[in-house]
């Protein structure tokens, strides 16, 4: 019962309070790319969620299995960088095979989930809180993609009502959209009193 | 930049004006937006990408005739990884203190927009000497721009600038400027302002 609660305060936490896009800064780029629709917010969500799931927990059992046990930590930015683009070669494989709408619709931005911050950053993160069990790893890696796809689904919302009201020239685009994610921030940080 | 070659000329402008990466691209924002709370960091990590930025172009310079097509992304990464290993060994023996400010935003150099854009947009088409050049200009630029967002944020938030106090002694500090509302809504009016002096229209 205690396991479950550390699990289910660890899932909230990583979805609202330390929500990666929000209060860390990670994945601003597809978050500021893809935003312009819900769908494709909706469907690049996904699949970020996809890979980083995966890669949060094979990095996490490679980590602890290999490089921590054989001393290797050094090499340990190029082992994630490789894990990442495996997992997405991975998900492109997929989506070409069985949703090839969707894979024609991403273009570009498939590929370029390699270098999603958000990915690496969970890893690397999931090192600085040392994370000692496998299960909280794969929950927090988990709730960091839910926590990313509710960011762009709500910032894609908001960017389609913007789209009808009168921005001035200077602002539009890049810097309204960072004032808006900035506004989003302040409304999340509301949420930092529920859990220490 | 699609073309094929640049002049030396074309990459300082480039690099220092015309696409000043953060505020012409908006590429890299992610550590842009983490780390320039105040200027330390803010300087530390333009240094580190400019060196990362430096040795990865020039070997992906030298290996351009060798890619293959559908693995150049994955050496690119590799490329650069190697190198942001050795930025983040050396800030952990030579400055432990600001390794530990900066924590895992020095690994995610790698993930750095810029880094990778400019391996594709211009070593991997250009020679050794016009990579480094494009490299500096473009690395200096973005420690330039990074510094700038920093001084605000840390006018703002503390009164202090490189931790010396600037403002007046009844100063009430604002503090939302450190945390990631100062940063968003400060870049975002920043990009505004940048659109407006060039009169840009997006």
């Amino acid at each position: 019962m205690d396991k479950i609660s550390v699990l289910v305060l660890a899932f909230t936490s990583i979805v609202i309070v330390n929500n990666l896009v929000l209060t860390k800064f990670l994945g601003i780029c597809p978050y500021l790319g893809v935003s312009g629709r819900i769908d494709m917010a909706f469907g690049m969500g996904m699949a970020v969620t996809f890979v980083i799931t995966l890669a949060g927990c094979l990095t996490w059992l490679i980590d602890h299995l290999i490089l921590v046990p054989y001393g290797l930590e050094i090499t340990r930015y190029v082992c994630y960088i490789l894990v990442i683009a495996g997992a997405v070669q991975l998900v492109e494989m997929y989506l070409r095979k069985f949703f090839p709408p969707l894979y024609e619709s991403f273009g570009i931005f498939l590929p370029l989930i390699t270098t999603n911050c958000a990915i690496l950053g969970l890893c690397l993160f999931l090192n600085v809180w040392n994370v000692d069990n496998f299960p909280l790893a794969a929950v927090l890696s988990f709730g960091a993609g839910i926590g990313f796809t509710l960011a762009i689904c709500i910032m894609a919302g908001i960017r389609e009502q913007l789209n009808f009201s009168d921005v001035p020239a200077a602002l539009r685009g890049a810097p309204i959209t960072l004032i808006t994610a900035g506004i989003m921030t302040m409304a999340f940080m509301g949420f930092a009193g529920m859990i220490k | 930049m699609a073309a094929n070659s640049m002049t030396a000329k074309q990459a300082v402008v480039g690099g220092l004006w015309t696409e000043v990466p953060v505020l012409r691209l908006v590429l890299g924002m992610c550590p842009t937006l983490a780390v320039t709370a105040s200027v330390k960091p803010a300087l530390t990590m333009g240094l580190s990408v400019l060196f990362v930025l430096f040795c990865s172009n020039i070997v992906v310079s030298l290996m351009r005739n060798l890619l293959k097509p559908h693995l150049r992304i994955l050496m690119f990464t590799l490329t650069i990884a190697t190198f942001v290993t050795i930025a983040d060994l050396f800030l952990k023996a030579f400055m432990p203190e600001m390794s530990e400010v900066l924590g895992p935003y020095v690994g995610l150099i790698i993930v750095n927009c810029i880094i990778i854009a400019r391996a594709e947009a211009c070593a991997s088409k250009n020679g050794i000497f016009i990579s480094a050049v494009d490299a500096i200009s473009m690395g200096v630029g973005f420690t330039i721009v990074l510094c700038l967002l920093a001084s605000v944020r840390e006018l703002i938030s503390a009164g202090t600038i490189f931790g010396v106090q600037i403002m007046w002694k009844s100063f009430v500090p604002w503090v939302a400027m450190s945390l990631p509302v100062g940063a968003f809504i400060t870049l975002g009016l920043m990009l505004g302002l940048v659109n407006l002096l060039t009169g840009k229209k997006s």
